[in-house]
């Protein structure tokens, strides 16, 4: 027999309204917990995602668009660029690097990206089976594309138009070929279909004006295709370039140098997440907002049932005293009350915001490019466990000083 | 082992209350009479120490209650004196069994269930060690009450008006039970009434 044991028969004596006002608190928690895990892993995926490229290039247009498009492969491209002004910009002596991309199909909802092995090399991808395309036609596909579409090496498929599931005509004519499988990164290459600029090019050749050679693929064993621009005819265009700076003072020049032209935009990824950050911020503060209400409305349930209960309660709390029990004792006693309803409703609460963490992915396609996970903890739980018992501390605290000071010798002489 | 000097109380309207010396040996059974408002259940809560008295001295068992602080009254109480009330009081979340364990606790005493069983048994509510308070008569919890009273081995026991709420039958089964306890643990037994029936079988009262 502890005081634990008494207080937790008495939250059993009022089985609904502690359930209730648990279930309440577990709620605000909850949703607390949920912002917390999904902009910490939508930080953590957008920076993984957007680390090492200082630019992105293409086409005028939105520069967000630009930067969703190029790098994380959710919105629309926002259009071409001219394969000249692309050698011309890679040749730029403050350019490191570029990773070449010509986008625009799909097969089953997975973009396929015209790019070179810079790519893959970019965000340290692994082939699992397999090896890495080479020739035109050949692919290498992420790992969540493997498992979804069930492609294995070897097999053959061709593309849609567009990049949503099912839009756009069937490129029937043009199989690709899977040559390689890759790891899962935790990246945005798990969700891509990798081939050469040539396949794109090639399965969006003109029929009307085509030559005799514009349907023979390129099948050479050190194509410039995977390093570099690939030599392309007059016309021949991109979507976007991957750009790494070859220093600090690029940071500063490049953009208006790129810019000042009236065909190519450069969109910086660090600028654009960030702004980002701030227009979600806005519906985040929102819903954090309004949890913070629900929070305080169960704390005030939960105050209004401590309290209702010592009023019932003051003959038992009189006849503990006239068995011994301290004064502190029965304070420690309504504390314990509140802080296990509230250890009870953040224990839940965490554990909801986690499911709903976990089940985001399941609520559609949009939500499932975002792969959210509910198994990861954070340091700041502990805080929010923490400010909750704080919470529950508060609740109990009047009605444990209305224990404290019980008068039991009034109590008991008025007998019933 | 009650020793009381001249005991003073004063309360919020002005009122005041005097209580002329008394002295019961160990063992000693005495009723105490009033009417009402004659502040026989002030005198229970002051040997108690559930109230303070303005003046005056109360020793019981050695220890002199009127000066104790507070927490160390609650504890001394606990654990010498038995309290019995005209409600039983038992702590309506807990079984009989878990009442006498909190009674145990609170008196700061390890937990013995051997003795509650045996307290029980002897009260003749084994049937109902495992029951809520609500689940059983009125004469049953009045009977869990004074096992509750009994199970620490108080030295002294005071009811206040423990029979007033019960039937001719029940009251007499509870006035023997009581008596009995107190001849077993050589307990001090008061007992504040009006009730004329207990006059009959404790011949020794004090009036007030």
């Amino acid at each position: 027999m502890n005081l634990f044991f008494i207080s937790l028969q008495y939250i059993k004596a009022r089985p609904l309204s502690n359930l209730l006002n648990t279930v309440i608190l577990a709620l605000g928690i909850a949703v607390i917990v949920f912002l917390l895990l999904a902009s910490h892993q939508l930080e953590e995926k957008l920076i993984k995602n957007a680390k090492g490229i200082d630019l992105v290039v293409g086409s005028k247009g939105s520069p967000m668009q630009l930067i969703l498009s190029a790098i994380f492969h959710i919105d629309y491209p926002t259009g071409n660029i001219g394969l000249e002004d692309a050698r011309a910009l890679a040749r730029h002596p403050m350019v490191k690097q570029v990773i070449p991309m010509a986008l625009g199909d799909s097969y089953k909802g997975f973009r396929i990206v015209g790019t070179d092995s810079r790519y893959p090399e970019h965000y340290k991808a692994e082939i699992a089976q397999g090896r890495w395309w080479k020739n035109d036609m050949e692919v290498t596909i992420g790992s969540k594309v493997a498992q979804a579409s069930g492609l294995k090496v070897g097999d053959r498929f061709a593309g849609s138009h567009g990049m949503g599931d099912g839009v756009g005509d069937e490129h029937a004519e043009h199989q690709y070929v899977v040559t390689g499988i890759m790891k899962p990164s935790g990246t945005v290459l798990d969700n891509l279909v990798l081939t050469t600029i040539g396949s794109v090019w090639l399965v969006h050749e003109d029929h009307s004006k085509e030559d005799s050679t514009a349907h023979v693929p390129q099948v050479t064993n050190q194509p410039d295709t995977l390093s570099g621009l690939p030599p392309g005819k007059e016309g021949r265009e991109l979507t976007v370039m991957l750009i790494q700076y070859r220093n600090p003072m690029a940071a500063i020049q490049l953009p208006r140098f790129i810019n000042a032209q009236s065909r190519l935009q450069a969109a910086s990824p660090a600028v654009e997440v960030a702004r980002l950050f701030r227009i979600l911020g806005v519906g985040v503060s929102v819903v954090q907002g309004f949890s913070y209400l629900i929070i305080v409305v169960a704390a005030l349930s939960i105050f209004i049932a401590l309290y209702n209960a010592l009023k019932e309660r003051r003959y038992d709390l009189a006849v503990m005293r006239a068995l011994g029990a301290s004064q502190t004792k029965l304070f420690a006693l309504v504390m314990l009350e509140g802080l296990l309803i509230a250890l009870a409703g953040s224990l839940f609460g965490i554990f909801l915001g986690h499911v709903m963490a976990a089940s985001i992915g399941y609520l559609g396609e949009e939500a499932e490019q975002a792969q959210f996970t509910g198994l990861i903890f954070l340091v700041e739980e502990c805080l929010i466990l923490g400010g909750a018992l704080l919470i529950g501390a508060l609740t109990a605290l009047i009605p444990a000083i209305g224990a404290y000071r019980t008068d039991i010798s009034a109590v008991l002489a008025k007998g019933e | 082992m009650i020793d009381t000097t001249e005991l003073s109380i004063e309360f919020a309207g002005g009122r005041k209350l005097t209580f002329a010396p008394w002295q019961l040996t160990q063992g000693e059974v005495s009723l105490l009479i009033g009417g009402s408002g004659s502040g026989k259940t002030t005198l229970i809560h002051l040997l108690a120490g559930l109230r303070q008295s303005s003046s005056g001295n109360i020793t019981i068992a050695g220890a002199n209650l009127a000066h104790m602080p507070k927490a160390q009254a609650d504890r001394f109480r606990g654990r010498y004196i038995g309290l019995i009330f005209q409600q039983p009081h038992l702590l309506a979340s807990l079984t009989v069994t878990q009442n006498l364990l909190a009674a145990q606790y609170f008196a700061g005493l390890p937990a013995n269930s051997k003795r509650i069983a045996e307290v029980i048994a002897e009260l003749n509510l084994s049937h109902r060690a495992d029951a809520f308070p609500h689940q059983m008569s009125q004469g049953e919890q009045q009977r869990a009450a004074i096992a509750r009273a009994m199970l620490n081995q108080p030295r002294v026991i005071l009811a206040d008006e423990p029979t007033a709420s019960l039937d001719d039958d029940n009251c007499q089964a509870v006035a023997n039970l009581l008596l009995l306890q107190a001849a077993r643990y050589k307990a001090t037994l008061v007992i504040a009434t009006h009730d004329g029936r207990l006059k009959n079988l404790i011949p020794k009262h004090r009036c007030l």
